[in-house]
């Protein structure tokens, strides 16, 4: 009878031993982002933080190159992107793309380096529309990333592939045992934070456009408004943002009543653009490189890999912690390209807004 | 004054943990003693400080009133009144009746010379409340995350510190408060419909004696548990429940900032399964 006591004490303390080893500890940090006693706050670890430092760390921009001088495209062949920068700030560029995208394979992991214009490798063709993308991004969307924008370093940060893409998963093994389908859920998936909801929750609103708003708009639901299995989805596109972002719910919503834009915080506005952002990269730029990438590089169902939030952001509320990294590379904005333009093109700048000036004035 | 014919015999003089025989004094048929005035003027003055904030905020219906506690930004220090130093006026009032209370009672308990078991189960309501606006507070720096005071806003509150943890339903020691309320209903529901039907029985027939209480249930489920252990098992059953809630949350926050799901990652990693 002692013996077994002391077994089921030896195993009692072994389990409280891996229970607190699972825990963390405090102090803690918190941030308030609603009106006090909402509990509207964004909870964080700064040991956790600190680990993660170095992926959020921001590399220092190169020197800046002479804005004068012969066009890029004019020196270069086959320069169908960032044509019109200069010569010297065409180069920067180049070799910062190395160091942010491929800086153990350098130059050649894009350019056949006996002919710097041939287009050979797919990974060129790739990093040509990256950069159209970036451009997009840069000056289409800045309801979602501001004047902060992104570089390629956003999502790349040294990486040939960055780290946190999505492809559509691969059909459930066990669909035709007796027990049923799980449904695309009920596995414990990093991509819905290790919860059992649908863990494919990218298919369904970054490429296809289902509908995100699920929540009765009244007291009492009179209406129904989205079936279980959409609620679901919705439930774990929110968890990938959630984790994706290193947030809480709360920091986009009042769970009293997630659909209120009125009790919503500003944060989940730029979310609603992110969400839309994402869907129109997925759709109009990767999307049509599938079959640009060779066979390796795409999913187990042959798509291309796509982005969700955690591409750029992840795990930070802002990606690199709102650092601004655009404004030391404006030809990456279509805006920007304008700016960064060689000294010669200066001039009609100018003449273009003052031509319009007079059209407008007749207006009225 | 009306009082039962055995009263009388239990209205004994001592057993006073304070203020000896100032205070030990029935009026009606309660107890008075040192912690009964003190219960009246903590709740006294907790009450008219929480009429005082309702009359400065912007409405008086019931449901919406809310005293909230502090920003953040106060930590631990002292706020102005209006913004949330009331709340912490009233916490201390809220602490200071409560306390009381159970004091009152463990002096009742030793002039009845009985165990200490009602103000111990009542205790850990305190402990629950205490763990909610003092501990887990204070271990997360800032007074302010403590839930506020009002019909709607503790709800929102609650709601709100679930999703900070994405979903708490998969918070351990949540799973277990729940499991424990359920069970405590269960039982207490199990065991008062046995009673009642010992006690009413059909037409003509004698109240049934514990026996019948017993062979009842060791017909159903092989064992009977007994009139002192039921309700042994529903202290546990309902203590348990209010102590896995004061866990369940002081561990959100304090001891774990992440969703609650990915704590699981323990349970996934086993080697055995890995």
């Amino acid at each position: 009878m002692m013996k077994s006591y002391t077994a089921i004490r030896i195993a009692l303390l072994l389990a409280a031993g891996v229970l607190v080893s699972a825990c963390e500890r405090p102090p803690i940090t918190t941030e308030q982002h609603g009106f006090r006693g909402t509990a509207m706050v964004k909870v964080a670890n700064p040991r956790i933080v600190a680990e993660q430092a170095g992926i959020h760390a921001v590399p220092a921009a190169l020197p800046v190159a002479p804005q004068e001088g012969q066009k890029a495209s004019e020196v270069y062949q086959n320069v169908k992107v960032l044509g019109d920068v200069s010569v010297a700030e065409f180069t920067r560029i180049m070799v910062a793309m190395t160091q942010w995208v491929s800086p153990e394979q350098g130059c050649g992991y894009c350019h056949n380096l006996q002919n710097l214009a041939d287009d050979s490798l797919y990974t060129k063709v790739v990093a040509r529309r990256m950069i159209q993308m970036t451009q997009t991004i840069n000056s289409d969307y800045k309801t979602h990333v501001a004047d902060t924008g992104v570089t390629c370093y956003t999502c790349h940060r040294g990486m040939p592939v960055p780290a946190n893409v999505w492809f559509a998963p691969e059909p459930q093994k066990h669909a035709t045992r007796m027990v049923g389908s799980k449904g695309g859920q009920n596995t414990p998936a990093e991509s819905v934070a290790y919860a059992s909801l649908p863990y494919d929750p990218f298919t369904p609103y970054l490429s296809k456009a289902n509908t995100i708003a699920v929540n009765a708009t009244t007291a009492l639901p009179n209406v129904r408004v989205g079936s279980i299995q959409a609620t679901e989805d919705t439930y774990a596109l929110m968890m990938h943002m959630s984790d994706g972002l290193g947030v809480n719910c709360t920091y986009c919503h009042n769970t009293r009543a997630f659909s209120s834009w009125e009790t919503s915080t500003p944060q989940r506005v730029t979310a609603w653009h992110g969400i839309r952002m994402s869907r129109d990269l997925n759709n109009t730029y990767m999307e049509p490189l599938t079959q640009t990438f060779p066979v390796h590089r795409l999913g187990a169902l042959g798509d291309v890999a796509k982005v969700n939030c955690a591409t750029c952001h992840q795990g930070a509320y802002k990606p690199l912690y709102g650092a601004p990294m655009l404004k030391d590379y404006m030809a990456l904005s279509a805006a920007g390209a304008l700016a960064a333009m060689p000294a010669a093109a200066a001039p009609e700048a100018p003449a273009e807004p003052a031509a319009e000036m007079p059209a407008e004035a007749e207006k009225p | 004054m009306s009082m039962l014919s055995f009263e009388r015999k239990y209205r004994v003089r001592g057993g006073t943990l304070i203020g000896g025989d100032l205070f030990d004094f029935w009026v009606g048929p309660f107890y008075v003693g040192f912690f009964g005035v003190t219960t009246m003027f903590f709740s006294l003055v907790g009450t008219l400080l929480i009429v005082w904030s309702a009359s400065q905020g912007p409405t008086w219906n019931l449901w919406q009133i809310n005293v909230a506690p502090p920003d953040l930004s106060y930590g631990l220090g002292m706020a102005p009144l209006m913004e949330g130093g009331l709340w912490q006026l009233i916490t201390v009032c809220a602490i200071g009746a409560f306390v009381s209370w159970a004091l009152r009672e463990v002096e009742i308990c030793r002039k009845l010379g009985i165990g200490y078991h009602v103000p111990v189960a009542f205790g850990f309501a305190i402990l629950a409340y205490v763990t909610l606006v003092v501990f887990r507070p204070i271990l997360m720096g800032a007074w302010g995350h403590g839930f506020p005071y009002g019909i709607m806003s503790h709800l929102d509150w609650v709601s709100n510190t679930g999703y900070q943890y994405l979903h708490f339903h998969y918070n351990p020691a949540h799973m277990l408060a729940v499991s424990f309320f359920f069970a405590t209903t269960l039982a207490l529901s199990l065991h008062g419909a046995l009673i009642l039907s010992s006690t009413n029985p059909a037409k003509g027939e004698v109240v049934k004696t514990p026996d019948h209480e017993n062979t009842f249930f060791r017909d159903a489920i092989g064992y009977s548990i007994g009139t002192l252990g039921v309700h042994r098992l529903g202290l546990f059953l309902a203590l348990s429940a209010v102590f896995w809630s004061a866990v369940c949350i002081i561990i959100s926050g304090p001891f774990w900032t992440r969703g609650w799901p990915e704590w699981w990652s323990w349970w996934l990693n086993l080697p055995v399964w890995r």
